[in-house]
């Protein structure tokens, strides 16, 4: 049978874009989804925005490779994207999408200030804009999760819940000697929120290997529909 | 309990004054401010935000319109066109 | 993206000094101010025209939307983001406007989520493929940009004020969406056909966007006397006719009219009855998508009321602390 997937041959180059543009991509993916669903009419803006930039962040990366950035983002099956676990994870409720959208902005906002200065200098381009956009989604979905946090009793909870749930998702969002400072970031901001850091143990990862949940066929499977549905056809 | 309403400012360039541009709802002062960043400053509009409770403006009347503002009209000496200057002199 | 003409008429015409330095200050295009003396009538009118933009625009970011995750090139889903965000923007604009006028957004979305306000029928069609995202762009946005530039000029400031910010960004919806059609139209036989299929199913329903005809009018309309409107939906329909069917045939598509001509002597083209029995059972609660469109806002609001709380209750425990 004929397939418009496309193979690859990855450079630790290719490898590293890859990884850090599908993370942007899926997690860019998730927020879209948000859009007319919102709690409030600001908050559509605010979340739009934000999977703009990370869209916006996903295409500067793919295009560095040298490799057609739609072929990438449509022509690739679920094993060789490289985006870590935590963010093809359903959206879940709001507090679960705050709540990664924290965690995981805290780790790339702690890559892209230190890329700025990388020896690849489509990296560091992509950094200096990249930089100040995440520190922007750290703040946004901090200033968030401290009203969660410590809103309601029932805010509290779904906050707490996501946390919980999403910990065990947070092993591969850096490398592990950058877990304590990630770690260093994120705890002040939780100590705010009145929330517990669930303690470290078990790890769930797998998506740099291109090991994922069943969560990313199904949205790749939305994604990709029309350029799968019409090999090579243009739009 | 509704969402408080804040008006929104933005100065668009360094040298000129804040400008009212209209208005987002938010629990407290650093959402609005950042609804007002994602609300109003899509395409690079702004270099500065303000945001003010709309309940704290205090406006004018309209219907005081007439004894605020008219008194003013008639003090034409206020004016630089009010004086004479000879041609000869030049610019002043 | 867009008001509907829904001829929101007011019969009650005030007769009082008050109201005749109103309308002289209208005639002599001065701007009404929230706080100037207006007729309760030109405010519930505004109130009700405004709201209901400002609805069309919220419930329009839902058509749109259900393509954002499946938009066929990560450039057109960027733009498609960006359009619908807009439209939520402009959604706030305009209940921004409208509170101005005393009203809070709450009121104003209460009275959408329970089915007592009115907004734009068009968005009650379903968005079956890719190229109806385009369509929509082109004609839907085209039909809103026609009845949107005069509203720059209403004469209710804030209004006029929000419709200027509204237009400038709004100039690359109707773009955006002509280049997805075209693209499609110089594509394979399939996308050719897609976008046929999206003009054969839009074009009627955006024609009805304009409102009823203007003989249906019994009451002089006293929107166009306090300027809020500055054409009549019959003038802005054939506008938007003449300038969107020579597009059409630079496309190489059929308009699915088989009256469609041009008339040499006018020089506008003319088009066939338009199926007003259709539109009003839309504007009704009959169309296709009323039910879903209603239920996905309610269901937004109620699923956001817990954040909402969560944000005033910690707002109100940061002041006790203060």
């Amino acid at each position: 049978m004929a397939t418009t997937s496309i193979a690859l041959d990855e450079s630790p180059r290719i490898r590293t874009l890859l990884t850090l543009a599908d993370d942007a991509l899926i997690l860019g993916h998730r927020l879209s989804e948000w859009t007319g669903h919102a709690p409030t009419l600001e908050e559509e803006l605010a979340l739009a925005n934000i999977a703009l930039d990370l869209i916006g962040q996903a295409r500067a990366l793919y295009q560095a490779t040298g490799i057609d950035e739609d072929a990438l983002a449509y022509l690739r099956d679920p094993h060789q994207f490289r985006n870590a676990l935590a963010v093809e994870l359903p959206n879940g409720d709001f507090a679960f999408t705050i709540v990664r959208l924290f965690l995981v902005s805290a780790a790339s906002d702690a890559f892209w200030r230190g890329a700025v200065g990388a020896d690849d200098p489509d990296i560091a381009a992509i950094a200096g804009k990249a930089e100040k956009e995440t520190a922007y989604h750290v703040r946004h979905a901090a200033d968030w999760l401290v009203r969660l946090g410590d809103g309601t009793a029932e805010s509290h909870r779904r906050a707490q819940s996501a946390l919980d749930a999403l910990w065990p998702y947070t092993g591969e969002l850096t490398a592990s000697a950058d877990r304590p400072a990630w770690l260093h970031a994120v705890g002040p901001v939780l100590q705010r929120a009145t929330l517990t850091p669930p303690a470290d143990g078990w790890m769930q990862s797998g998506g740099r290997q291109g090991r994922h949940t069943e969560h990313l066929g199904h949205l790749l499977a939305e994604m990709q529909v029309l350029p799968r549905t019409y090999p090579g056809a243009t739009w | 309990m509704n969402t408080p309403l804040w008006e929104v400012f933005v100065r668009a360039r360094n040298g000129l004054a804040h400008k009212h541009v209209g208005s987002v709802h938010a629990a407290d002062a650093t959402m609005a401010l950042q609804a007002a960043r994602d609300v109003y400053t899509r395409r690079g509009e702004a270099l500065s935000l303000w945001v003010v409770p709309s309940h704290a403006i205090v406006a004018s009347d309209p219907a005081d319109r007439e004894s605020l503002f008219e008194p003013t009209g008639s003090k034409i000496y206020r004016h630089p066109t009010f004086y004479e200057v000879p041609d000869e002199v030049g610019h002043m | 993206m867009y008001t509907q003409a829904l001829n929101t008429r007011e019969t009650t015409t005030e007769s009082s000094p008050d109201a005749d330095r109103f309308q002289a200050r209208i005639d002599a295009e001065e701007r009404i101010e929230p706080n100037d003396w207006m007729p309760d009538a030109y405010r519930r009118s505004l109130v009700r025209q405004i709201s209901q933009h400002a609805h069309s625009e919220v419930i329009g970011m839902l058509p749109e939307g259900n393509w954002i995750t499946r938009a066929p090139s990560l450039r057109r889903k960027a733009a498609l983001l960006a359009k619908v965000q807009d439209e939520g923007g402009h959604g706030l604009y305009l209940y921004s406007a409208a509170e101005t006028l005393g009203v809070t957004r709450e009121e104003l979305q209460d009275q959408l989520l329970t089915g007592r306000a009115r907004y734009s029928s068009i968005f009650n069609y379903p968005t079956l493929t890719w190229a109806d995202i385009g369509t929509i762009g082109w004609l839907v946005d085209g039909a809103a940009i026609m009845n949107q530039i005069p509203l720059c000029r209403c004469s209710y400031g804030p209004y006029a004020r929000a419709m200027i910010r509204v237009c400038r960004e709004e100039s690359f919806h109707q773009r955006q969406g002509f280049e997805i059609v075209l693209t499609l139209c110089r594509g394979t036989p399939e996308q050719k056909a897609m976008a046929q299929d999206a003009l054969n199913r839009w074009w009627w329903p955006c024609l009805t966007m304009f409102g009823p005809p203007d003989t249906d009018s019994q009451h002089s309309d006293t929107s166009m006397q306090w300027k809020i409107k500055r054409f009549t939906n019959d003038a802005l329909r054939q506008k938007f006719v003449d300038a969107t069917v020579p597009q059409g045939h630079f496309l190489g598509l059929t308009f699915p009219d088989p009256d469609l001509h041009l008339d040499e002597a006018t020089g506008h083209w003319q088009f066939g009855a338009i199926d007003w029995a259709e539109f009003r059972a839309v504007l009704a609660g009959n169309g296709p998508c009323n039910r879903e469109r209603l239920e996905a806002r309610r269901k937004a609001h109620d699923e956001g009321a817990w954040v909402r709380d969560a944000a005033l209750a910690y707002a109100a425990k940061q002041r006790n602390a203060a």
